[in-house]
This record gives structure tokens, C-alpha cells and sequence, in this order.
């Protein structure tokens, strides 16, 4: 009976079938129907269970996320303050300067949003958005605003009396290709990309390319990142697995405590060993093994990051790996033996691709929380350390170019997500246990 | 079980109350810098001015290096929570242009001279803006630590970059302001020229090269206390900072270290008042007594700054905690001011976004 | 521990040296974290062990740091927010998810993976994208700098953990129970306190502590929403670490690293327990 899988028993059996041969319940209905309903309304109290939560998740969590990589491709700045100009422009041949009925425009442009409340104008943000595709954007675009009260026909000549930007057919380009309610220039500039004087996509000029190569260093970091907690993890959960359980119990202290221990306090201490006048480097000095002037510069760069960022995350690849192999059976290993494998071959093949699950659990998790780092590089990076999360704090907080952040922070997501998908694949979210 | 979690729901919804209330009397937000800074503004202005008035009290908040995003995050959400910022000029031009600072008419809003000057006409020349009101001049010197090198000293900003005769790492902050324009300066451009240079793309090469020179012996710093901190461990030879602070850890903190006057950056800082506060009324009464003559020449007590206003000049004593008297440590004391490079807002303005792209991505190559 | 007879020179070597490199890879874990409480007694301002303190001579040592913290209005503030936000953030987030990991564990819950991975969402995503999303979401809705959003983010991003946690005590959890009591005319509300609750009791706890901690420990969320109403303990040491650091911030730490052991402590017996009780401890 289907009853049998189901935890309810809400439907009561009677005796009788109807017309048809079907079984009734003792109300008289169809149980199949009866069923059916039971079986929608257990469905809807499961679900009516998750229900605050997932709205909770939905509202609070995912659609701020969703709406901040809106922005990467938002582009309402030039529509908003340029209405006539975007009209007079669509008759512009691209390759000269724009004729006097676009300055006009322009002008009217500028005119109408002097009468709007300070709060409302849009001359402001436009200006802002401009200086991203071309410095200097900015200055001219306020500057022209200040004084443009007191501009007289011809406007061409007046524009471009008053700053040289006017002169140029680039900001015009520029006008008329972000005039668009959605931009791929974040997009471009996060890939170290730019359009040229054709509108057409090219890499950005040498001095200026930034962000590939940062995204290539957070991987590479990230890389080592994760070999190195591999390397140190998995002697120390083969040894723990092998313990009875009540001394694996109390050396497990030594990877637990740190995991329950601050993040800040955790970073504080690498401060306080690796620094120039840190406890590692006087107690070199003061066995001699280094001058008082030669002290080793670990913190602030990147070794400092990867020492401090290995130590933080080695923990969430001993606790995988550790209950993968505790599940191991020794008597594996065992009948290798008598079966004559010396212990390196009974080691390679037939305990360690065991492990393999533990491994690639660790592993991705390592990778994953390593790529978008941002705390300790931060605190302990200097320059060299830097990673991409720290480059998409700086847009946020002091570059303000939300738009080129949220198209970084939407490239990294993306590779999370394909990280945690395949993670999904191999090891499933079941097999995530803390403490 | 249940009353237990009840209980805790009840304690921390309590507690959670209790953190919000007092709100009756007006709580003004002040958004400075942080450190001695703060500290200078709190002992200056903030805890007379509460003294006067027992219903006002002023809370710190040290985001001025993040004020601009904040300025536009809290003015796009409509909820301006931000009741007084201490901003750069040029950030304030910026927030100024986008609106979300209100426009100072300074001789209204502001307390005249004690002999009956107008406040635009005491306040230094240049350093009024339209949303702007000055409190100090600053400066950003290159400061040296003494144990670090034997013999001869460092005094210039030449010796920033020579790394022959002035071994050890540098450090300088992560944007490219006073780091190009020193580079042309110890390149060879006098300090008037230094902007005219930089406008050309042969210039910003030229700073460039230079920079070079020293990079593998850079540290950057990105927060103004770290530049003395960095001095007063050990890690660095050389330290750019913003002399307020070199000041302090000097003289106060009896750091090892001598400030290099020459090639001297000097920029004032100032308040704004973001638009769509709460408190209108309340800040500007706060302003009105803040910036008058006798508040500037306190503040330079604390923190070894210039004020902004020309009356201020001749009341500027000695430290309060010291006794050391001031004059001598301001960026404008003529003994100091041989060689300044006085800041471009415009230049930045223009070419700002451009050269941070280029400097960022130096940095990392 | 003996070792086997049948054991060559090489492996006696090996097995040694083995040992000799895990106990080197504990230290590595314990030292930086040990390492910073003799050093938060120093009398002097400096980061290393000096001459006084390593001849054991008490004038090396004193509780000035600690006066300082204790004596600090921010700390102090910082303290208070803490746990303000913590307890708040977690009652939030483990009625939430205790809930949603009862409806997880049923058979006939509908796209359960689908809504797994939406709830388990803020443990994977990057936490500098969740604080840049809620930064630019917090403000418009009026809610950024204020009690009540730190509150809401960190309730978010302690929600995976008592999900999983509690499902995972769900997992051997006899659902013939449940249904004896409601056929022994128990209502869903009896059965849920009566039946359900002890048994997942410990799992509850556990997703409430490791809700707490995420919450006591986060900062990144706290950078871009909080104001300075809001600074917490992690918070004010990012403010030291960066501005000044002094030894008062190993004072912090060694306080901080007494809790986390409370913690741990509190988790790990909590985790016997349940093992015991669900009769899955390996004997």
C-alpha cells in the first residue's frame, strides 16, 4: 500500500469499494482522491515549514545580492540627463562634431536640470558615469554646468570655448553609446577591455590592464592556498583517524580550537610572529642567525597572506578528510599487505583513493572560501597580497564605481557557484559537518 | 526549555532597546578621521561645545576616508543618518556638483572675526569652497627614522628616491597623489611646475620612471595611522604621512623619527553638511561655534595643523599636554614652508580617475 | 606505543618521523593563537617576549592592556553590541531554521534541492559580495546603521548552519515516533515539544552556537552595514589592527580565544551527547 512511505495515516480504510471497484475510505470518497489530498497537504505543511526562511533567505539575502548585480549593466545616467541631446544625436554622422542643434540640446539639457531640485539634478551623476570611459569627463562636465546660464547662441562655440572635451568627437561617442538603459562597459573594463575610437572591443592600454591579472593571482593564490592545507591536513587527519577515539578526541582540540577562534584574533596572531620586530624575527636575531638590519620581511606581502590564510583554512580540510578516513577500514590496508604490497604500494593504492572523496571535499571548500577572501589580505596583504575581493571593497567604498564592482563581484559569484555545482557533484552538501 | 528561550528572546529584544533609546535629546553624528584627529576635534570643539549644551550630544564616527560612498549610499536610500562631515575639498566639490551636501553661505552660517571681519574674508584665501568650510591646513611630509641609516641624514625629498645613500623600505600611500608629484620634484621640476608636467602624458611617464627606481623597496599604506606605525616598528626607513600625526607620534608618543618640511603637499580639510539631516538646525548652531576664531586656534593645541582662518594665527599657543609651543610645528610656519607643493583639486579632478587606474595597476605589476 | 616485531629500521624510522612532523603541524594550529595570552601580560608596548618576561622576573609582566580594554568606553560598547546582535541574531536565525529544517526532512517536501542550496546560499557566497548587496539593499530600505539590520544580515548568514545542523540530527531521527503520538492523540503541537524537540535538542544548540559564533565573529557584513552605533568586538580590532596596534588588542584576543574555548567545550559535549542518544556513537 502506499500508505507505507508516508508518516501520515490521516486516511482511514473502510471496507466498501464504489461502482466503479474503486476502494472508498470510510467517509465514502475515493481513496485514491483521499490520498492525493493527504498527500498535498503534507506537501504544504513541509513546505509551509520552510516557507519563513526561504522568504526570510529570498528578501534579506538573494534579491539584495540579485540587485547589487543589477548594477554591473545598469546605465540610466546619460537617458536621465541627456533627453534631447540623446534625440538631437541621432542624426550625428559619428565622425565630425555634432552640429549646433546638438549643442543646443545640450544646452537645454543643462538649462532644464538647473530647475530642478538640487537633489533631483542629474547633471551630477551623468558627469560621474562619464569620467569612468573618459578622465577628465568629470571636471568638464561640471565646470560647463556651473557656467552654462550664461552661454549665448551659437552653443557650439560656447561649449567649446569652455572646456577642451567639447572640442572632441570621443565624449560624443561616448554620449551616444552609454545613451542606452543597458552598458557592457563594467564589463569590459573588469576584463581589462575598452571600446576604441570605432566603437569596436580592444584590450585596454598595457598601463592600464588590471583586473585579469588580479583574478589570475587570486586563483594562483588560492591554488597554493588549498595544496598547502592539503599538504599539512592530510598527515595530521591520517594520524587522527588512526588514534583510538579518545586521544583523536583530544588532539582534535588542536584543530578545533582555532576553527571556533576569531577570525581577528587568528589574523592578529600572524601579526604579532611575522612582523619586523615579531617574535619570529627577534628570536632570530637574537640567536644570530639574522643581523639586527636583515630581519625578513614576512608580513604585508603575499607569503604573509598565504602563511596566515593556510592557517585559517586548514582546519575545514582536516575535519573532511578526517571523517572520510575514519570510515576507512584498516583491515584493507591489512589484506594488502599479506597479500604482499610493501606499505608505500599499499599506501598509493589502495588506502589513498579512499580518500579521494575527503580530498576533494576539503579541497573545493578551501578553494572556494580562499577566492573570495577578503579579511586577512586586507589586514596582512600590503600590495602584493591583495586579492580580488579587496579590489571590489575599494570600488564600493572609495573609487565609488559601483557599477565596475558589482561587474567584478558578478564574476566572482559566477566562478563560486560553478566551484560549488561541481563540488555538489562529487561530494554533496550532505557531507558538510562542523565541529 | 521554552521559558528559557523566551527569556533570552526577551533579554536581547531588551537589550536591543535599551541600545536605541535616549534618542529624546539630539545625538549628532560627526564623521571624521579617526586617532589623534578625532580626538583633537573632540577635545576642541566637541566637549566645550556639549558643556554649553547639555541636551546635545556628539557621537564620533571615524568614516571620512569612505565619506563619499557614504554621502551617496545614505542620500540614494533617502536616509541621511550622517549629521557632519569632515571631507577633502575635492571630495566636497564632488558631493558638492551631485547635490548631496548643502550649499554654505559663509558669512550667514559663520561666526565673523572677533574684530568684525566677515567669515569669507577671514577665512584663508582659496579655501572656502561653495559646500565647503575649511578648518585646517594640512600637510603630507616624508618623515624619516634616524636609527635607520648611519652618517649622514636624510632632508630632502631627493633622498626619498636614493636609495644608494639611504638604504631601506619606504612607505608611501596607495594612490598616486603626492607619490607623482614627488617623483617629478626629485626628478628635477620645481614645486610650481609640478602640475604643468603632469598634465602631459610624458610627464606622468617621467613620474612613473621614477617611482620605479624605488618600488621593490616600497610598503604602501592605505590609512593615515598606519604610516607612523610603521615608522615606530621598525618596518620602514622612510614614511610618508600627514604631519598632525607624524606630529603626535613624535612629541607624544617620543617616536624616533624627524619630519623632512621639504616638497611639502599642503591641502586643507574641512566640514560639509550633507544634505536631508535631521539635525539641520542643531549642526549649524554646532558650526557657528566649531570654526569661530578662538575653536581653530584651539584645535592646533592638540594636533599640529594650521587653522583656516587668518584671526586664528596669532592665538595658536602651546600644546596642551606638552607645553611645547606650536607655531613652530605648523605646515605654514615659514621655517617649514620653504619648498610646499600646494595640492591641484583640479588636476585631480581631471586626471584623478585616470592616473589611480595606472598607479593601481604599477602597483601590482 | 610498541611497535609491531615485524617492523624493518626503515619503518621505525618512518613511523617516528611521521609523528615528529604531526606534532610539528599542531604546533603550527595551537602556537600563533597560544602564543599571543603570555604575550597580552607584558608590561612592555612591544610584540615579543622581553628579557624580563623570559626570565620569569614579574616586573615584565603586568594587566595594563587589560585595564586599558576594561577601561575603554568603545570596548566596552563594542562588548555590549556584541552580544546584543549575537543573541538577537541567533534566537532569529534558529527558529528560522530549525523550522525549515523540520519541512527539509520530510519525504514529500517538494524541490528540496533546489531550496537547500537558496538556504545554504550565504554560507557559499562570498561574504563580500553579501555585504556589498546588503550595503546598496540596507540603505534604500532604511534599515543600514541601524540595530535591526545588523541584526537581519547576521540572522541570514547564521541560518545554514542551524539548518544543517538540525538536519542532520533529523537524519536518524525515528519519524515512527511522531506518528505513535499522533495516534495516541498527541496535537502537532504536544508532539513537536514532546517528541520532536528533545530529540533534536542537541542539534539545536549546536546550529544556535555556530549561529552565535558567525555572528560574534563576522566583520566583513559589519564594515559595510553598521555604523558607529553598531561597532562590534570585531569591529573595534579591525580599527586597532589597522590604526594602532597595541597589545591592548592581544588582551581582546586572549579574552576572545577563552570564549572560543567555552564553545568548543559546550559543542563537543553536546555532540556526544547526541551521538549517544541516537545510538550512533562508535563504541
Amino acid at each position: 500500500m502506499a500508505m507505507s512511505d508516508a508518516s501520515g495515516n490521516d486516511v482511514a480504510i473502510g471496507n466498501e469499494t464504489d461502482s466503479k471497484g474503486r476502494l472508498l475510505t470510510s467517509d465514502g470518497r475515493p481513496l485514491r482522491a483521499a490520498l492525493d489530498r493527504a498527500n498535498r497537504r503534507r506537501k504544504l505543511t513541509a513546505f509551509g515549514l520552510v516557507a519563513p526562511l526561504l522568504a526570510f533567505i529570498v528578501i534579506f539575502f538573494a534579491f539584495p545580492i540579485v540587485q547589487m548585480m543589477w548594477r554591473s549593466v545598469d546605465n540610466p545616467a546619460v537617458i536621465d540627463a541627456l533627453p534631447r541631446t540623446l534625440v538631437a544625436l541621432e542624426d550625428w554622422n559619428g565622425e565630425d562634431l555634432p552640429s549646433e542643434a546638438v549643442y543646443r540640446a545640450l544646452y537645454e539639457d543643462m538649462m532644464a536640470d538647473e530647475e530642478l531640485p538640487r537633489l533631483e539634478q542629474k547633471i551630477g551623476p551623468l558627469a560621474v558615469r562619464l569620467n569612468y570611459e573618459v578622465s577628465a569627463a568629470r571636471g568638464a562636465i561640471s565646470r560647463t554646468s556651473r557656467n552654462v546660464d550664461e552661454f549665448e547662441a551659437p552653443f557650439k562655440d560656447a561649449f567649446m570655448d569652455a572646456h577642451r572635451l567639447w572640442r572632441d568627437t570621443e565624449i560624443w561617442r561616448i554620449i551616444e553609446r552609454e545613451g542606452r538603459p543597458l552598458t557592457a562597459s563594467y564589463y569590459l573594463a573588469a576584463v581589462d577591455a575598452e571600446y576604441d575610437e570605432n566603437n569596436e572591443i580592444v584590450r585596454a592600454d598595457e598601463n592600464r590592464r588590471i583586473y585579469v591579472a588580479l583574478f589570475g593571482r587570486t586563483f594562483a593564490m588560492s591554488v597554493v592556498i588549498t595544496f598547502m592545507t592539503f599538504a599539512l591536513g592530510f598527515p595530521i587527519a591520517y594520524y587522527l583517524s588512526s588514534l583510538p577515539m579518545s586521544k583523536a578526541n583530544l588532539l582534535m582540540i588542536a584543530v578545533l580550537l582555532p576553527f571556533w577562534t576569531s577570525l581577528l584574533v587568528r589574523t592578529s596572531a600572524w601579526i604579532v610572529l611575522l612582523q619586523g620586530q615579531g617574535v619570529i624575527n627577534e628570536m632570530l636575531v637574537s640567536i644570530g642567525l639574522i643581523g639586527d638590519d636583515n630581519r625578513i620581511s614576512m608580513i604585508y606581502n603575499m607569503t604573509g597572506t598565504i602563511i596566515a590564510m593556510t592557517h585559517i583554512l586548514l582546519p575545514f580540510m582536516v575535519l573532511p578528510l578526517y571523517s572520510v578516513m575514519k570510515t576507512i577500514p584498516p583491515s584493507y590496508v591489512r589484506a594488502a599487505k599479506s597479500l604482499g604490497a610493501t606499505p608505500t604500494t599499499a599506501f598509493r593504492r589502495v588506502y589513498f583513493p579512499q580518500t579521494l572523496p575527503g580530498i576533494a571535499a576539503g579541497g573545493v571548500l578551501v578553494f572556494i572560501i580562499s577566492i573570495g577572501y577578503y579579511i586577512t589580505p586586507a589586514l596582512v596583504g600590503g600590495q602584493s597580497g591583495r586579492m580580488i575581493s579587496n579590489e571590489i571593497a575599494r570600488h564600493i567604498q572609495s573609487s565609488l564605481n559601483w557599477g565596475l564592482a558589482a561587474a567584478l563581484g558578478s564574476m566572482l559569484l559566477v566562478s563560486v557557484l560553478i566551484l560549488y555545482w561541481l563540488f555538489n557533484k562529487l561530494v554533496g552538501t550532505d557531507s558538510l559537518k562542523f565541529g | 526549555m521554552t521559558n528559557k528561550l523566551k527569556l533570552i528572546a526577551l533579554s536581547s529584544a531588551a537589550s536591543v532597546l535599551a541600545l536605541s533609546a535616549g534618542a529624546q535629546e539630539t545625538s549628532l553624528t560627526v564623521v571624521s578621521w579617526g586617532g589623534a584627529y578625532t580626538e583633537s576635534q573632540q577635545r576642541a570643539y566637541h566637549e566645550p561645545y556639549m558643556a554649553a549644551n547639555p541636551d546635545v550630544t556628539i557621537v564620533n564616527d571615524d568614516g571620512s576616508a569612505n565619506a563619499l560612498a557614504g554621502l551617496r549610499a545614505q542620500s540614494q536610500a533617502g536616509n541621511v543618518t550622517w549629521d557632519l562631515v569632515d571631507m577633502l575639498p575635492s571630495d566636497a566639490q564632488l558631493a558638492c556638483d551631485e547635490g548631496i551636501i548643502m550649499e554654505i553661505d559663509h558669512d550667514e552660517v559663520l561666526a565673523p572675526a572677533p574684530d568684525g571681519t566677515p567669515a569669507s574674508e577671514d577665512f584663508l584665501p582659496g579655501s572656502l569652497g561653495d559646500c565647503f568650510i575649511p578648518q585646517i591646513l594640512y600637510s603630507t611630509v616624508l618623515t624619516a627614522r634616524p636609527g635607520a641609516f648611519e652618517g649622514e641624514q636624510p632632508d630632502s625629498i631627493e633622498d626619498l628616491f636614493d636609495t644608494e645613500n639611504f638604504p631601506g623600505k619606504r612607505a608611501l600611500q596607495d594612490r598616486p597623489g603626492t607619490n607623482l608629484e614627488w617623483a617629478l620634484y626629485a626628478d628635477g621640476v620645481a614645486p610650481e611646475d609640478v602640475y604643468d608636467v603632469l598634465s602631459t602624458p610624458e610627464g606622468v611617464d617621467r613620474a612613473f620612471a621614477k617611482l620605479d627606481t624605488i618600488k621593490d623597496d616600497i610598503i604602501f599604506w592605505t590609512e593615515g595611522a598606519q604610516a607612523p606605525q610603521l615608522l615606530a616598528d621598525g618596518e620602514v626607513a622612510f614614511a610618508t604621512g600627514y604631519n598632525g600625526r607624524m606630529f603626535n607620534a613624535i612629541q607624544v608618543e617620543d617616536m624616533d623619527a624627524a619630519i623632512i618640511w621639504d616638497g611639502q603637499i599642503v591641502e586643507w580639510d574641512g566640514w560639509v553638511v550633507p544634505a536631508q539631516g535631521d539635525n539641520v538646525d542643531a549642526v549649524m548652531d554646532y558650526l557657528y561655534f566649531a570654526t569661530d576664531t578662538q575653536r581653530l586656534a584651539d584645535q592646533a593645541k592638540y594636533i599640529s595643523y594650521g587653522p583656516a582662518r587668518a584671526s586664528s594665527a596669532p592665538l595658536v599657543g602651546d600644546h596642551a599636554d606638552l607645553g611645547i609651543p606650536m607655531a613652530p610645528h605648523m605646515p605654514s610656519a615659514p621655517d617649514n614652508y620653504y619648498a610646499p607643493i600646494v595640492l591641484d583639486n583640479d588636476f585631480w579632478a581631471d586626471y584623478g580617475d585616470e592616473l589611480r587606474e595606472r598607479f593601481a595597476n604599477w602597483m601590482l605589476q | 606505543m610498541s611497535l609491531p616485531a615485524y617492523y624493518t629500521a626503515k619503518d621505525k624510522v618512518w613511523h617516528y618521523a611521521f609523528r615528529v612532523i604531526c606534532f610539528a603541524i599542531f604546533f603550527f594550529l595551537l602556537a600563533p593563537i597560544l602564543i599571543m595570552i603570555p604575550l597580552s601580560f607584558n608590561a612592555q608596548p612591544y610584540f615579543t617576549f622581553t628579557r624580563e618576561m623570559l626570565t620569569l622576573n614579574p616586573e615584565g609582566y603586568s594587566l595594563r592592556w587589560y585595564e586599558d580594554f576594561l577601561g575603554d568606553e568603545g570596548w566596552m560598547r563594542s562588548i555590549r553590541n556584541s552580544f546584543a546582535i549575537g543573541i538577537a541574531a541567533t534566537v532569529l536565525s534558529t527558529s528560522l531554521g530549525t523550522l525549515a529544517a523540520l519541512g527539509l526532512s520530510r519525504a514529500e517536501m517538494p524541490a528540496k534541492g533546489l531550496i537547500m542550496g537558496v538556504l545554504i546560499s550565504p554560507m557559499i557566497v562570498p561574504l563580500i559580495i553579501s555585504a556589498a548587496g546588503m550595503f546598496f539593499f540596507f540603505s534604500q530600505i532604511n534599515i543600514a546603521q541601524t540595530f535591526f539590520g545588523v541584526v537581519l544580515a547576521h540572522a541570514a548568514l547564521g541560518t545554514p548552519f542551524v539548518v544543517i545542523t538540525v538536519t542532520a540530527t533529523l537524519v536518524g531521527f525515528d519519524q515512527s515516533l511522531t506518528r505513535a503520538a499522533a495516534n495516541l492523540g498527541a496535537s502537532p503541537t504536544t508532539n513537536f515539544f514532546k517528541i520532536t524537540m528533545p530529540l533534536i535538542l542537541p542539534g539545536v544548540i549546536s546550529g544556535a552556537l555556530f549561529a552565535f559564533i558567525t555572528s560574534f565573529d563576522e566583520i566583513v557584513v559589519v564594515l559595510f552595514v553598521a555604523g558607529v552605533e553598531q561597532r562590534t568586538i570585531p569591529r573595534e580590532m579591525w580599527s586597532g589592527i589597522r590604526e594602532d596596534i597595541s597589545p591592548t588588542i592581544l588582551a581582546v584576543a586572549t579574552i576572545l580565544v577563552l570564549i572560543s574555548i567555552a564553545l568548543l567545550t559546550v559543542v563537543e559535549l553536546l555532540r556526544r551527547r547526541g551521538e549517544r542518544m541516537r545510538g550512533m556513537s562508535p563504541q
